[in-house]
């Protein structure tokens, strides 16, 4: 443990400042670390196990179907604990963990928007989805559409927001390996890479799903291992916890009240907007609706989803203060050279780690490590099958070659599966020492302003029409993304232009960009006259007798 | 089957159902983003007010409670929905295709 370097100095900065973008998946740039075999064995016996289920999983997987949907026999529980996987990523909790070791309640706001998402989903969409699609949130988005052009839209954008949310997740994993194992962020790439080909490969979404399970409740266990050694501590008291940590702390009392996180209002509202309607509109998440059996399933699925990412929040909230009182009394330990000024060794966002070790000894600390890590190559998972399906799925069997066999549709996915995870090993490596803060936001804006506002309108809106549908797609997502680079978090973070240069002033661009995506569907669907739209308006009683009901929903039985 | 499906939409129950159920979940949906925004607008224009102790002499500010209450409603909506949804509102739902396969 000698030779624990110093951390960049911007690393807890940039924590600080950028607001959203910062508990993203960003881990900023590391130093490799002394090698941790505790660590990597635990590691490499989740890999073996999950392999196992992979193995399992392959002997299931013959369809189509299969691989998009695990055969449509998950449970509403079982798929609540590999969506709230999928939602739990790395840096959601070594982020929001440092968060609240760094600020205090900022990281409880923080946290708070990461949630709102979900009973918008519960509410509005997670049984029309289910209802009306079968593998992929195209299959709804085109319902009564022309099925080109919106299968084209929807796999653009799924493509765009994959490719994001996978970049900042493969520098993640690079970074997180020096740290975590003391090994080398190439490493990280290769081993992430070609075990989630494995995974995808063979076990399809069975296997991606079990994968998540089983990271989640891993993850889930060894956070409340935590959360509750720290409360025992102080004999379950929160308020003796906070004024431990209120005492040791160098900002002492503004622990416990709102700092600058918030600057402005606007950008509260965009950032808020972003992750409330950004998670109905993520594809990885939107296809784990259709691995259940119906409606009822899927409501159940995102109530346990709620659950378990709420209950996982209020945990990393105890464990930063946790770490608080641990570790900074601990500087021999926990921080570079044994001094609070250097800051912990690691970095910020390993405060969550370092406590794992307080209170659990070099084998927890082992555990939470591989956890840590498994996180990441779960998620890249999901989204690599998502990709895949709207590549095989959207584009090739329902484009390109309309009608084509089950085996071959089967085929183009697995291709396109390796093909995805050599793209994301290259562009882990090519992106290693750029700056990702700003891509899961990103992906969130894009998701808000491209896939969820055709969602909505085309399941929802009697008159919205193929033309509207794709074209405000499009504006959506072209705005999303030129803001944002407008932004201070690309265009001087990234780009290097002058501070205060930035020519988009707000943190997020959501609320321009959705509400452009939004009024462009609007105006060119009661624009379109034109006969398919006339045939489009009319097909929409029939959709929503399906949405409403479920008669006729793929899978469904006893009707 | 078109029979069916032709009698579940002149049935009046069925329209009015899915008017009904659209209302409760909009209705929902908005609850569950004015606390949110709730929140985040206190954060923005009233830190004090979050800062502001439980009780004399504790260090614990009245933003913890609400806070982790924002999280805990978010659950708590969710589910009293997703209850509604999967009894009363599917009960429903069944009978509507059922009186129209009759």
């Amino acid at each position: 443990m000698t030779k624990f370097t110093k951390i960049l100095a911007g690393l807890l900065a940039l924590a600080l400042a950028g607001g959203a973008i910062a508990a993203g998946a960003d881990m900023g740039e590391t130093q490799k670390q002394a090698t941790n075999w505790t660590a990597i064995v635990m590691f490499a016996i989740f890999v073996g196990g999950t392999l196992f289920i992979t193995k399992w999983a392959a002997s299931q997987t013959k369809t189509a179907a299969d691989f998009y949907t695990g055969g449509g026999g998950i449970t509403g529980f079982q798929n609540g604990l590999a969506i709230a996987g999928d939602y739990m990523s790395a840096a959601s909790f070594l982020g929001i963990s440092g968060l609240v070791f760094a600020n205090g309640f900022d990281g409880l706001i923080f946290s708070i928007g990461w949630l709102v998402g979900w009973p918008v989903i519960t509410f509005l969409m997670a049984e029309r989805l289910r209802n009306l699609g079968k593998f992929t949130f195209a299959d709804v988005a085109s319902y009564r559409f022309a099925q080109t052009p919106v299968r084209i839209f929807a796999a653009s954008a799924s493509l765009v927001i994959v490719a994001f949310y996978m970049i900042a997740q493969m520098v993640g994993a690079g970074q997180l390996i020096k740290v975590l194992f003391g090994m080398e962020y190439l490493y990280a790439e290769i081993l992430v890479g070609s075990v989630m080909m494995m995974y995808v490969l063979f076990g399809g979404m069975t296997a991606t799903t079990w994968v998540q399970i089983i990271k989640a409740c891993m993850l889930l266990a060894g956070a409340t291992f935590m959360a509750v050694s720290v409360l025992l501590q102080f004999g379950f008291s929160p308020e003796a916890l906070f004024a431990k940590a209120v005492e040791v702390h160098s900002k002492h009392d503004a622990l416990m009240s709102p700092g600058a996180l918030i600057k402005d209002p606007v950008s509260a509202i965009s950032v808020g907007m972003a992750l409330m309607f950004g998670t109905a509109g993520l594809p990885h998440i939107l296809m784990r609706f259709f691995t259940v059996p119906n409606a009822k399933e899927a409501r159940k699925s995102v109530a346990w989803a709620t659950t378990w990412i709420g209950y996982f929040y209020i945990l990393t909230f105890i464990i930063g203060f946790g770490a608080i009182t641990n570790l900074i009394q601990n500087p021999t330990d926990f921080y570079v050279g044994g001094e609070l000024a250097k800051g912990l060794k690691g970095g910020g966002n390993m405060a969550a780690v370092h406590l794992a070790k307080a209170v659990g000894g070099d084998l927890f600390l082992g555990f939470i490590s591989a956890v840590a890590f498994a996180t990441i190559l779960a998620v890249v998972a999901g989204l690599t099958l998502s990709g895949a399906s709207a590549v095989s799925h959207d584009l090739y069997a329902s484009v390109f070659a309309k009608g084509c066999s089950s085996e071959s549709e089967l085929r183009v996915s697995k291709i396109t599966t390796v093909c995805l995870g050599v793209l994301a090993v290259v562009l882990g490596i090519a992106f290693e020492k750029e700056n990702v803060a700003y891509m899961v936001m990103l992906a969130f804006v894009i998701a808000c302003s491209s896939n969820f506002p055709v969602l909505f309108m085309s399941v929802l809106w009697k008159n919205c029409t193929t033309r509207g549908a794709v074209v405000g797609g499009f504006v959506g997502l072209a705005s999303a993304v030129i803001l944002t680079i407008g932004s201070a978090s690309v265009w001087e973070a990234v780009m290097h232009n002058p501070k205060g240069s930035a020519w988009f002033p707000y943190n997020s661009a959501a609320i321009f960009s959705m509400t452009a995506a939004f009024v462009t569907i609007w105006l060119v669907s009661i624009l379109d006259n034109s006969a398919q739209a006339q045939k489009e308006r009319a097909l929409y009683p029939a959709q929503q007798l399906r949405s409403e009901t479920g008669l006729g929903a793929s899978g469904a039985s006893g009707h | 089957m078109q029979n069916v499906l032709d009698r579940i939409t002149a049935n009046p129950k069925f329209l009015e159902f899915v008017a009904m159920r659209s209302k409760y979940s909009i209705i929902m949906a908005i609850i569950s983003a004015s606390a949110y925004y709730g929140f985040i607008l206190l954060v923005a224009f009233d830190k004090e007010f979050l800062a502001t102790k439980m009780g004399a002499g504790m260090v614990t500010s009245i933003g913890v409670p609400i806070g982790v209450g924002v999280i805990a409603f978010t659950i708590l909506l969710t589910w009293i929905y997703v209850r509604r949804a999967n009894s009363e509102f599917d009960a429903i739902n069944e009978s509507i295709i059922k009186e129209a396969q009759k």
